[in-house]
């Protein structure tokens, strides 16, 4: 088992720039999950780690071997593809015998491993049949059992999970976390989805337009994110975002003030949060996460004052979607409040995160 | 509706779609049936009639088309069964050049991007454009400068000119479909890319090659206006050329026209049943999910 690590990959189709100066560190054993919108190079990456696609410039290094030129088959790596990619013309033992029979393994040496994978995998019944003859679960163990009896030194996965439904999707996904805490096998994983990034990881990679906008484990990103787009993405439902603007009370009173159109500005007073990168007057944007505020319990002094909307009931939270400052604005409050629509809620902000409206870098 | 009135509605339904059915397979059976009753009948000018039934039945006919013989250098020779052997081999040969230039040649046009390749591709697809005939002159004058005329190496050489850009055709099509995923499996799995297609390209690719395969060897078998031009001497003849000598001018032969046409149909029958094995469809199908 070896570390990952990325240095200032770029890479280029024809004009357009897919990654821009990538740099990732998976440490040894790890588990990394690569997350980010559509399109923002997360497949490009991975394929460029397995050498599937050649960089345009930077290094790639397994351990301290260099890679990057390497041809796929010389990094000792195993990729299971979204798709799946089964060969249709080989039975399920086949298949997962396939990669030990390239690099010439004794015959006993395959059966033996072939056998324990299916075993561990619960494949065993299938061994004689095609492909075509296997739900798609069964097809998803199959392709995570060709990479596993591989036992190469990296396993990548391009989104293994997205044609399983939900429920087959949560229990694979407690699967490969278990697995994975078994062999401790170097991992890189994609993902859109944000669950998966959240349980999966040990380490995780933030990924937009091609650039590594925050990395660090799921807890760190998620309760400090760095930039207004890593907190947008990550949490469901997702932050509230609202413009605004800071002002100075006194020497170390800060005031976060929300400009609306018909009534007096919302004021928010800053606590406990560093003041540092903080300036009189700075555009800002305020973010505040759906479960981060509970109802206030003096209404006299509440952060905000608002009219529930329409309210969801989501088994043990509640949903209600509201306004604030002329802005769509959600809360998460307990199942238990009975909130309805129409009603008059005063709420206080216990988390709140503060963006520069120019950069949309966090001020924390 | 009742239940009783649904079952009845349905075997109805059941009846008419097989006696559809059955006018369909007379009806493209019916002008065979014929051919067979004309193969079998002892009078070769038979009266009109509507079932297809041999009249004075005997096989004098399949005897006198396949019994030929001539002498060459004074050994009497089995002449329609060098007529065959030409057929066969001509075909079977055309068929496994066109297979082998038009295999790599596909692949290659199906996965990269190179300069000159929808250059290529046109010009691959004018030359589908033209009948055979517009080149039988030139094709003679080139054997004969050659020195291939009545040869079975002249007659696959043309043959492939044209079986080779249709396989290239059938075959890109068929390699477009099976996804790039499963190569790449492969070669993250320890192939290289020529490896990766020959384990497991070619095997998915299987069906399509079979009956593409097919096609290229019933062009050849079947090709008349090429091999009457360029062949003359009656032993090096196909059978095509040889089936056209019963319908000359003035005397047509039905009878023996048809009995040879039944003939000849036999390799392409036993082709078809070895091949069918490898039409699986959908060999494809279940390897690649989403
Ligand atoms: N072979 C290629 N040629 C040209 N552009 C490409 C190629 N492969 C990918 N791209 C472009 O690179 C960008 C990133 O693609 P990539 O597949 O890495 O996205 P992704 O993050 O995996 O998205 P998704 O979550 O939808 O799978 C896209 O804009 C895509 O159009
Ligand atoms: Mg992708």
């Amino acid at each position: 088992m070896v570390a990952v690590s990325v240095n200032n990959l770029h890479k280029q189709f024809g004009r357009t720039q897919v990654l821009k100066g990538v740099d990732l560190h998976v440490p040894d054993g790890a588990f990394a999950v690569l997350v980010g919108p559509s399109g923002c190079g997360k497949s490009t990456l991975l394929r460029l780690l397995s050498g599937l696609e050649t960089a345009t410039s930077g290094e790639i290094r397994f351990g301290d071997r260099p890679v990057t030129s390497l041809a796929p088959r010389d990094r000792d790596i195993a990729m299971v593809f979204q798709s799946y990619a089964l060969y249709p013309h080989l039975t399920v033992y086949e298949n997962l015998a396939f990669g030990l029979r390239l690099r010439k393994e004794p015959r006993s040496i395959i059966d033996q491993r072939v056998c324990e994978v299916a075993e561990m995998l619960g494949l065993t019944p299938l061994l004689k049949r095609r492909p075509k003859a296997l739900s798609g679960g069964q097809r998803q163990r199959v392709a995570m059992g060709r990479a596993i009896v591989r036992r190469p030194q990296v396993f990548l996965f391009d989104e293994p999970l997205s044609n399983l439904d939900a429920a087959l999707r949560a229990q694979v996904r407690v699967e490969i976390r278990r697995r994975h805490e078994a062999m401790r096998t170097t991992s890189v994983y994609v993902t859109h989805d944000q669950v998966e990034a959240m349980t999966l990881a040990d380490v995780m990679f933030v990924l937009n337009a091609g650039c590594v906008e925050q990395s660090g484990t799921p807890a760190e990103v998620y309760r400090h994110p760095a930039t207004r787009f890593v907190a947008g993405f990550l949490g469901s439902p997702s932050m509230n975002f609202l413009a605004a603007h800071l002002e100075k009370r006194s020497n170390d009173t800060w005031e976060v003030v929300v400009d609306t159109q018909n009534s007096p500005p919302i004021r928010i007073v800053l606590e406990d949060y560093p003041t540092a990168n903080l300036r009189d007057g700075l555009a800002i944007e305020l973010g505040v996460r759906p479960h981060d505020m509970t109802l206030a319990p003096d209404p006299e002094i509440a952060d905000l004052r608002l009219t529930a909307g329409l309210c969801e009931l989501l088994g043990p939270e509640i949903q209600v979607h509201t306004q604030v400052a002329e802005q769509p604005f959600t809360l998460c409050l307990e199942a238990e409040l009975n909130t309805r629509r129409g009603e008059l809620l005063a709420v206080d902000i216990d988390h709140l995160h503060l963006f520069d409206a120019a950069t949309g870098a966090s001020l924390r | 509706m009742t239940e009783s009135n649904a079952r009845s509605s349905s075997a109805l339904e059941s009846i008419l779609a097989h006696a559809v059915i059955l006018l369909a397979v007379g009806f493209a059976l019916y002008p065979i049936l014929w051919v067979v009753s004309l193969a079998l009948s002892g009078t070769s000018d038979p009266s009109p009639q509507v079932l297809p039934l041999p009249q004075e039945p005997t096989l004098s006919n399949l005897r006198e088309v396949a019994w030929t013989s001539q002498t060459v250098d004074g050994a009497e020779v089995w002449l329609f069964g060098h007529q065959l052997l030409n057929s066969v081999v001509v075909s079977l040969a055309t068929a496994m050049v066109g297979i082998a230039i038009a295999t790599p040649a596909a692949y290659a046009l199906a996965r990269f991007e190179f300069v000159g390749k929808s250059a290529g591709l046109r010009t691959l697809l004018a030359t589908q454009m033209f009948p055979a005939v517009a080149s039988a002159i030139p094709l003679y004058i080139l054997l004969d400068a050659l020195g291939l005329l009545n040869s079975r190496t002249g007659l696959i050489l043309c043959y492939a000119t044209t079986t080779v850009p249709f396989c290239i055709f059938q075959l890109r099509g068929a390699f477009e479909t099976i996804p790039v995923d499963l190569e790449e499996a492969a070669m993250v799995d320890g192939a290289t890319r020529f490896g990766a297609f020959v384990r497991v390209v070619l095997p998915a690719a299987r069906p399509a090659i079979a009956v593409t395969g097919l096609f290229a060897f019933m062009h050849a078998y079947n090709e008349f206006i090429l091999a009457a031009t360029l062949l003359s001497r009656e032993d090096m003849f196909t059978l095509p050329v040889v089936l056209q000598r019963f319908i000359g001018e003035y005397n047509a032969q039905w009878e023996l026209f048809a009995a040879g046409s039944l003939i000849v149909s036999i390799p392409v029958m036993a082709l078809f049943y070895v091949v069918q094995r490898h039409l699986v469809a959908g060999l494809t199908a279940g390897g690649v999910k989403g």
